[in-house]
């Protein structure tokens, strides 16, 4: 569908808006409005019924209609520590959400502060349905840097955090901020460039040593320079290569600004740069001009350990924020380390990419 | 006749300046008062002070008969009007400029405005827009705005002074037969003295911010007691 | 594609439209004040309002978010990350340009006018009312700019709002998450649609202004 298509049926759209404009329910599934391919094809696989998924909310004041569901489990869903077999469970996602008993109550919410890369990806719409017609609640996506949404946790107004930059996280809950900090997954950073390879690093197998060429040849560099993750990350690899870049000189450039920014930015300057594999997965058919050139065609065979990008779950620490929702943020931890979600995380992506876009560590699969 | 308003020691500064000081003035219910003098010998003050819309830095002024307050209550303010020099319109059309004070005392409009601007020989203008009417046109309009609430007290700012002799001779009839038919009070500033002198009951000599005399409007014009007034029953002072 | 974009478009209209309702509940009044007023503090609160007008929206957003913070003075509230946490920041963003504006047009009115509407016999609330009447033409431009400034606004509802899919993304914020994911298609047409819906909106008010003024002899 081209895009003066997509224009001329919402401008078709704006008379309806105006006569229902406050009347209109602002809540979409999150998989029906997750526009980017990778979301596509996922919910193709793996079905979590938007309907069944919002259904608890729509219908509260009917009782459970399963028979299964004892009196203190509908009140009471926390209580019950039906984590367990929801973690266990080797049946189809479907049935598994279906099966849950239907909460009642007012629905609750969560607010996850976390990378951009989980959300851009789609990982994230692809499995937080579950959690959160299990628990009934919303999940409130709050995508940002590492470094924003560690400040987020900070000032307590996320009630977890998922981010990638084991530095900082240490330190946030060595300050106190946050608590219980688990391993969920990992990917890794791949550097890419321009076809033309002027530094000449294609399959070096050191990240440290295909930047010292780099800027041996004072090759133009395009950096996050966002205290992001990935900019952690390439700090810490300049230093392993001895050298301190500066902005504006030797064609390195800190941009400030996100993953996919700064992939444009390279694509259009013929730059190289540090992404992550799966946002350099993600954006790769619309960046022609850039080609991946160290760290392996996948994870796996990624000959440079140093380029590894572990992800962490924390919990906001309830004892420095009371009104942080510790007791969910708990309950996330646990599930987002349970045997099924990490099948869900290596599964994700393997059939549009031909492999895993984060690979599950709290469990081997 | 009893006295509509009396001014007693009444003094109003701007800063250090005095631009008014009046030791005792009386204005009787029905009469047309006409207040001549020079520019700048407060005349327009006084109709300031006489609407209420700001009062005096010293003295007191009684209104039928009561003390009036530093912030007189609105409904006091409501009992009197002033025609300005220059008709200050509302960007409306001309029956909504003539309606706007009844709308404000949330009274009916009805046929009162009709009415009105038959009064005022506007009768057919009615939907025009305000701003797109003659000079002559404006003021009636104006005066029509203030005629409809029914004041007691009508006050008016040289209200003919940029007209020509066809809407000046119109004004005068309206604001005569006013008074004579409503026993509407009138104040009227005027350089004009032969305004005053067709229209007045009685006339008041203001120079400098000082009542220098009052007197039927006769004996004001044929034997003044003050030289200043003689002066300017003759037309002998410049404006 | 309808169904997806129809409550972002639909939000941005509610939060925009309900801040610029409370922004110019708020500014009308203390514009037309200003105008009217004489006490010795008013050039101080004026350059305030100026200086307000030119304040960027980021920055509002970050005094917005850490007002709201939960460990913040309003954080008991709730509204970090709401549609409310939005309303706020636009408010505080379009009601300066509001109130400025609204100053500018009653200065611009014949300072006869008040004395005239006072000797009518208008209480204050009537004349400054009549005034905002009066001024329609320079009030409609201080809503226009003022909407327009706040529905094409993304640092601040990005910081305050947290562009959370469903709930608290709007057309500026959507605009900002497809670029990032390379759809600049998408983001174009995203950011026609929101031209197009600021030109309809605009045109339907300035109609609606002439309509008033219309001569209807």
């Amino acid at each position: 569908m081209s895009t003066f298509t997509r224009l001329a049926k919402w401008i078709g759209v704006i008379a309806l808006l105006t006569t229902t404009a406050c009347g209109t329910p602002a809540t979409p599934t999150p998989s029906a409005s997750q526009p980017s391919a990778t979301t596509t094809a996922v919910v193709a696989t793996e079905p979590p019924e938007p309907t069944a998924t919002t259904a608890p909310t729509q219908a509260p004041t009917e009782p459970a209609t399963a028979t299964s569901a004892p009196a203190t489990a509908t009140t009471a869903p926390t209580e019950a520590p039906t984590t367990a077999p929801a973690a266990t469970e080797t049946v189809a996602p479907t049935v598994a959400a279906a099966s849950l008993p239907t909460a009642a109550g007012p629905r609750g919410k969560l607010i996850l502060a976390t990378t951009t890369s989980t959300a851009d990806t789609g990982l994230l719409a692809a499995i937080l349905p579950y959690f959160e017609a299990r628990e009934n609640l919303d999940v409130q996506v709050i995508a940002v840097g590492t470094g924003q949404a560690l400040a987020i946790g900070a000032k307590g107004d996320a009630d977890v955090v998922l981010v990638h930059a084991r530095s900082q996280e240490d330190k946030f809950v060595a300050d106190g901020f946050g608590i219980d900090r688990r391993d969920v997954m990992y990917n890794d950073f791949v550097i890419v460039g321009p076809v033309s390879d002027p530094a000449g690093i294609r399959d070096l197998p050191k990240a440290k040593d295909a930047l010292a060429q780099i800027a041996a040849a004072a090759a133009p560099f395009a950096s996050r320079g966002d205290g992001s993750g990935t900019h952690t990350k390439e700090r810490s690899l300049w230093t392993a290569a001895g050298i301190t870049p500066a902005s504006g000189a030797n064609g390195y450039v800190a941009l400030g600004q996100g993953m996919g920014e700064t992939l444009t930015y390279a694509n259009e300057t013929g730059s190289y740069t540090l992404t992550d594999r799966g946002t350099w997965l993600a954006r790769q058919s619309g960046l022609t001009n850039l080609v991946l050139l160290v760290g392996g065609t996948s994870v796996k065979t990624n000959p440079d350990t140093s380029l590894y990008n572990p992800y962490g779950v924390i919990a906001v620490n309830p004892a420095k924020f009371p009104k942080a929702n510790y007791e969910k943020a708990a309950l996330f931890i646990e599930w987002i380390t349970s045997l099924s979600i990490q099948r869900r995380i290596y599964e994700f992506g393997r059939d549009l990419y031909g492999q895993s876009l984060f690979y599950p560590v709290a469990q081997t699969p | 006749m009893t006295a509509q308003y009396t001014l007693r020691g009444v003094q109003h500064r701007y800063g250090t300046r005095t631009v008014l000081s009046l030791d005792a003035l009386e204005i009787l219910q029905g009469e047309v008062l006409a207040i001549v003098g020079p520019s700048g010998a407060g005349k327009s003050t006084l109709l300031r002070l006489l609407n209420f819309l700001e009062p005096p830095t010293d003295g007191v002024i009684t209104f039928d008969g009561q003390t009036v307050t530093a912030r007189p209550p609105l409904d006091l303010i409501r009992r009197v009007t002033t025609v300005f020099q220059r008709p200050v319109l509302l960007d409306r059309n001309v029956h909504d400029n003539v309606a706007f004070g009844l709308r404000l005392r949330g009274q009916a409009v009805d046929g009162r405005v009709d009415a009105a601007l038959a009064h005022v020989g506007l009768s057919g203008l009615d939907r025009a827009q305000a701003r797109k009417l003659s000079g002559g046109e404006m003021q009636r309009a104006a005066l029509a705005r203030a005629l409809v609430i029914e004041p007691e007290v009508l006050l008016l700012d040289e209200p003919t002074a940029n007209l020509d002799p066809y809407n000046v001779g119109l004004i005068e009839g309206i604001l005569a037969a006013q008074n004579r038919e409503r026993g509407t009070t009138l104040v009227l500033v005027t350089h004009n003295v032969f305004q005053a002198r067709r229209l007045a009951h009685r006339v008041a000599l203001l120079w400098d911010g000082r009542l220098i005399e009052v007197n039927r409007t006769a004996d004001f014009f044929d034997s003044p007691s003050d030289p200043r007034s003689a002066a300017f029953a003759k037309g002998e002072v410049a404006y | 594609m309808v169904e997806t974009f129809l409550p972002i478009v639909t939000l941005s209209l509610v939060v925009s439209g309900v801040a610029l309702g409370i922004a110019s509940v708020l500014g009308f009044p203390l514009g037309a004040w200003l105008a009217l007023a004489n006490v010795p503090g008013k050039r101080v609160i004026e350059a305030l309002i100026y200086t307000g007008m030119a304040f960027p929206p980021v920055v509002v957003g970050l005094v917005v978010y850490m007002l709201l913070s939960r460990s913040g003075p309003f954080g008991d509230l709730g509204w970090l990350f709401t549609t409310n946490a939005m309303i706020v920041a636009q408010v505080v963003i379009a009601f300066p340009m509001v109130a400025g504006l609204t100053q500018t047009a009653i200065d611009g009115l014949d300072p006869a006018l008040r004395l005239q509407l006072r000797a009518l016999g208008a209480s204050s609330p009537q004349v400054m009312w009549t005034l905002l009447t009066e001024a329609r033409a320079g009030v409609l431009s201080a809503l226009i700019a003022a909407f327009g400034s706040i529905i094409s606004e993304v640092g601040a509802v990005m910081l305050v709002g947290g562009n959370i899919e469903g709930q608290t993304r709007v057309m500026t914020t959507a605009i900002v998450l497809e670029t990032r994911q390379g759809n600049f298609e998408l983001a174009l047409a995203l950011g026609a649609l929101l031209l197009s819906l600021t030109f309809l909106i605009n045109f339907a008010v300035i109609r609606l202004g002439q309509r008033r003024e219309a001569p209807a002899r």
